[in-house]
Order: C-alpha cells, then sequence, then structure tokens
C-alpha cells in the first residue's frame, strides 16, 4: 500500500523530537481524527532553519510525511521552506494512497503553523502565510486521559 | 509469521481441503442434472444440509446455502422486510452490527423501513430491558449479532429470543463470529434466522449459511432457477459447500478442547499486556466473550502504525483504526462502548486460533511493548500528557 520511501520514513523517521525554546511551535490536526503534528523549528537571525523537529500521532503515512517534511525544510531559509507544499511532501515520498493525501496536507500546515508561531514571536510578516486555521494552541485541547 | 487475525478469517484446515478437492476433480455435476454425475453432487448438498441441520438443532430444509454471511446478512433483513411489511415497517438492531447489518439497515431506511439501534454498555452488552421497550406493534424483526466481530462480546441470545418470542417478533441473528465456537441450538435459543459463514471455521470463503425457520414467509434475494427450494437461485457451490460440512464438522468436534486452549492463551495474553504495557485498556467483556478474542486500546498511539510495525515483525493483526478502513471516524463499534475517538484509534485486535502457541503469544507482547513505546516516544499527546503529570 505504501511506497519504500513511506515505509522508510516511517522505520526511521527523521528529526523526531524536541526543540527545547524553539524559535516556533506548531501543532495541527485533531485526536478525533486520528492525527496530530508537531513541528519545532530553530530558525537563526539571518532566518535560516538551523535545525527542526517533530513529533507525530497518527498513522504510518502521517509519520512519514512529518519526517519528510521536516528533511524538506532543513537548512532552508524561511522564504524557502513557504515552497515546501503538501505536493512537494507527496512527490518526495514517491506518493500516497489517495486516502492518505490528507496527511501531506496537514505536515504543509504543520510547517506553516510553526512558521506563524516564529512571525509572531518576531512581530515579522512572512510573505505568503496565513495563520493555520487547526493551530492548537497550547492549553486549548483539554483532554482527559 | 504469526497469524492472530483469526476473526478476519482463518486457514483452511487440510480436512476441508481434501474433502473439496473431488468435488473439483471428479464429482463436477450440476445437481440439478438428471444423470447420476448431477446426483452425486446432489446427494452431498443433502448430506451437508443434515449435518448443519444436525449441528443447529434444525431441520434440513431449513438451511439454506448461500455466498457468505453477507448475502445471509443481506437475505434475512431484505426479505423480512419485504415480505412483513404489511404487519409493520420497524426493525430493531444495534450499534454495534457488523457492516453486511448496519448499511443493509441503511438500505432499508431508504425505502421506508423505520431501525432501532439499541445502545449498548461499556462491555458491548444489549440492554434487555431498552430492547423489550423498543418493540412496538409494528416491529417486524430483531437482530442481533451471537458474538461481536471486534471486542468478542457475546451477548444474551437466550433472552433476546425469549422476548422475541414473547412478543411475537421475528429474530435474527448474524452468528458469523459464533458459529462452530460456541454451541448454538436454534430452538432453546428461539432464534428464527441465523447467518454463519465458511471461512472463519477453517472452512473456503464464499460460503455461508442462512437458516431459516420453517413457517417463515421470506422471499428471494437472489432469482433465477429452482436451487434451494426456490429460494436462492444459482448452481450450488459444491465443493464449498462440502467444504464448511467438512469444516463444522471439525469444529464440532474439537469445540471442547479449542475453546480451552484459546481461553488459556487468551487470559494470558491479556494479563500479559495490562500488567507490562501501562495506559492501556482491555475493550469488550472479561468474561462474556469469544475465547479467541483479544483487543485492547493503548493511549497516545494510533492503530495503524501498531499495525505496520507488527507486520514487519511477521505478526498479523487488526486495528478498529479509521486509518486501516480508509474513513475518518474509528470503529463504530469501539464508540458506542464509549471510547472517545482517540482511544477507537489506537485500537488493536489479536485473534487467536489453537494452532497459536505460548511463545507466540511471549513474543507479540515483547514486540508490542517495544512498538508502543516507540510510537509514545514520538506522540505528541503523550508529551502534553507527561507535562500534565508533572505540573500536576
Amino acid at each position: 500500500m505504501y511506497s519504500e520511501k513511506v515505509m522508510d520514513h516511517f522505520q526511521n523517521p527523521r528529526n523526531v523530537g524536541e526543540i527545547e525554546n524553539a524559535s516556533g511551535v506548531g501543532t495541527v490536526g485533531n485526536a478525533k481524527c486520528g492525527d496530530i503534528m508537531r513541528i519545532f523549528l530553530d530558525i537563526d537571525e539571518a532566518g535560516i532553519i538551523r535545525d527542526v523537529k517533530f513529533k507525530t500521532f497518527g498513522c504510518g503515512a502521517a509519520v512519514a510525511t512529518s519526517s519528510m517534511a521536516t528533511e524538506l525544510v532543513k537548512g532552508k531559509s524561511v522564504q524557502e521552506a513557504m515552497l515546501v507544499t503538501n505536493k512537494a511532501v507527496m512527490e518526495a515520498l514517491d506518493g500516497l494512497p489517495p486516502v492518505k493525501v490528507h496527511c501531506s496536507l496537514l505536515a504543509e500546515e504543520a510547517i506553516h503553523a510553526a512558521l506563524w508561531d516564529y512571525a509572531q514571536k518576531n512581530h515579522i510578516e512572512i510573505e505568503g502565510l496565513k495563520q493555520p486555521k487547526s493551530d492548537i494552541h497550547e492549553g486549548e485541547e483539554e483532554e482527559e486521559y | 509469521m504469526i497469524y492472530l487475525d483469526n476473526a478476519a478469517t482463518t486457514k483452511p484446515a487440510d480436512e476441508v481441503i481434501e474433502a473439496m478437492l473431488p468435488y473439483f476433480r471428479e464429482q463436477y455435476g450440476n445437481p440439478s442434472a438428471i444423470y447420476s454425475l448431477g446426483s452425486a453432487a446432489k446427494k452431498a448438498v443433502n448430506q451437508a444440509k443434515r449435518t448443519f441441520a444436525e449441528v443447529l438443532g434444525a431441520k434440513p430444509e431449513e438451511i439454506y446455502f448461500t455466498a457468505g454471511g453477507t448475502e445471509s446478512d443481506n437475505w434475512a433483513l431484505k426479505a423480512t422486510a419485504e415480505s412483513y411489511s404489511a404487519k409493520g415497517k420497524h426493525i430493531i438492531t444495534t450499534k454495534i452490527e457488523h457492516h453486511a447489518i448496519l448499511h443493509t439497515c441503511e438500505y432499508l431506511e431508504k425505502r421506508g423501513f423505520e431501525i432501532t439501534y439499541l445502545n449498548v454498555d461499556q462491555y458491548g452488552l444489549v440492554d434487555l430491558e431498552e430492547l423489550e421497550a423498543a418493540i412496538r406493534p409494528d416491529t417486524i424483526l430483531i437482530s442481533v449479532m451471537f458474538a461481536n466481530n471486534e471486542i468478542g462480546t457475546i451477548e444474551p441470545i437466550a433472552e433476546i429470543g425469549a422476548i422475541a418470542k414473547k412478543h411475537g417478533v421475528l429474530f435474527h441473528t448474524d452468528a458469523v463470529q459464533a458459529f462452530g465456537q460456541l454451541p448454538i441450538r436454534v430452538d432453546e435459543l428461539h432464534i428464527d434466522m441465523l447467518s454463519a459463514s465458511g471461512h472463519k471455521l477453517n472452512g473456503p470463503k464464499g460460503i455461508g449459511l442462512l437458516y431459516i425457520r420453517s413457517g417463515l414467509k421470506l422471499r428471494s434475494l437472489i432469482h433465477g432457477g429452482a436451487q434451494e427450494r426456490n429460494r436462492r437461485a444459482g448452481t450450488e457451490n459444491v465443493p464449498g459447500i462440502v467444504g464448511f460440512q467438512a469444516a463444522i464438522q471439525r469444529a464440532v468436534a474439537r469445540m471442547e478442547e479449542k475453546t480451552k486452549k484459546e481461553l488459556e492463551l487468551r487470559d494470558y495474553l491479556i494479563g500479559r499486556i495490562e500488567k507490562e504495557i501501562p495506559y492501556c485498556r482491555l475493550n469488550g467483556h472479561r468474561t462474556r466473550r469469544l475465547p479467541g478474542n483479544v483487543n485492547f486500546s493503548f493511549s497516545f498511539i494510533e492503530g495503524e502504525s501498531v499495525l505496520i510495525m507488527l507486520d514487519m515483525k511477521g505478526i498479523c493483526a487488526s486495528s478498529g483504526s479509521a486509518c486501516t478502513s480508509g474513513a475518518l471516524d474509528p470503529s463504530h463499534v469501539l464508540l458506542a462502548t464509549g471510547l472517545k475517538h482517540e482511544e477507537a484509534h489506537g485500537s488493536l485486535r489479536l485473534t487467536l486460533c489453537e494452532e497459536n502457541t505460548k511463545e507466540e503469544a511471549d513474543t507479540v507482547v515483547e514486540e508490542l511493548k517495544a512498538i508502543v513505546t516507540k510510537l509514545r516516544s514520538m506522540s505528541p499527546l503523550y508529551e502534553d500528557f507527561l507535562k500534565k503529570q508533572h505540573k500536576a
């Protein structure tokens, strides 16, 4: 069902983890639908993404798209990172099954949410960036376990 | 490979395959034909009816062969609806039925029938008082599954049958998961119609049956020739019928031994998972469950990821996660038992057969522990949970 690249990124996900005091953090999706992605960005003064980490709750495709999205934005400028679309993530993974395309959209959104957080913190505007709709802010979700 | 998806399908038994082969190679005649090759096939079909009748405590002429459980469910519901619509257009079923029932009910709803979907409790059990209260003068059918395919809960069929009889309402049960696993006598349980399938009991795929109590005025679902006493057209699947017969004979003969073995392994597996994997929950009833069914929810992780990782270790299992079905909503069964969406997404079903061993169970638990730990370490939900715990 999945391409070799998807399986590779699922089995050996790149950049899993957290960044303390990250320049920007974005969390998208919701547990109800079965996918949550959180992306941490470390951006230097020149606007270059020095490091990126992610955590994902979701299916194989959700993990693989998160992993690939982090690979695609690492070392890029903020403007270049804006060009990493869900299509780019899908192509880099040699495609996704139709029912999993929403995972790649979520990965794009997670990057945008983290960039939005960075932009807000630094009072800057990033061309073409809008506030992500499904961004989950801290404390907004009251989950009981 | 460790195969733990026996509720999905089972490995055909050697004696089943052996029983079928002559009906492919030599006895290939059409049972409706006049010559002896045909009558030999006809004899085999009739013998199989006697076998199934004996198992169910029914009459041979009450056994109708179909293409499987799904066809049997469709037939029972659609034909009852059509044949008894003069009496009323109300049907009672449950929220945890197989889609063969639920989607057929939706079809009937679009054609003017009213369906009551009974709730279940946290274990998946139907409430008998709720059932009785739902019966109306225009109720024509109660359809409740014998045992649930996902969580293994065994419904109070005898009590449901008694209520149906008391109110003069027909009672159908989808016994696909229970047939050959549990003793079933249609008269004692007041069952009017029963669906069963061959491939869930080490038999072939593509063969099932519908028991129809004599006296019921059920119309055909499949029209054509005069097979099955004019009620189910189409040349009989003779090899399938013979294989199905071999499978039920084998299942009945070994039921006691098989049940004992599976129960032991099931409870061992449940015990180890509960003890060794934190933040998990057993779905279904602890004792009123099929002997081979294990179903857990693991918090903070998603089922498909677990399945892929198990598959990489050679372990076949299944999940109530939406991602395995291509829909957004996770298992309707788990949601009906009161699970939250995220818990239902993180469910895992392991269904045993008598060939599974304790060593296999140990391997599964060890692999599962590592997989759950790995996926939790990647989960933002687990991260949030740990932070909240830290604050508190």
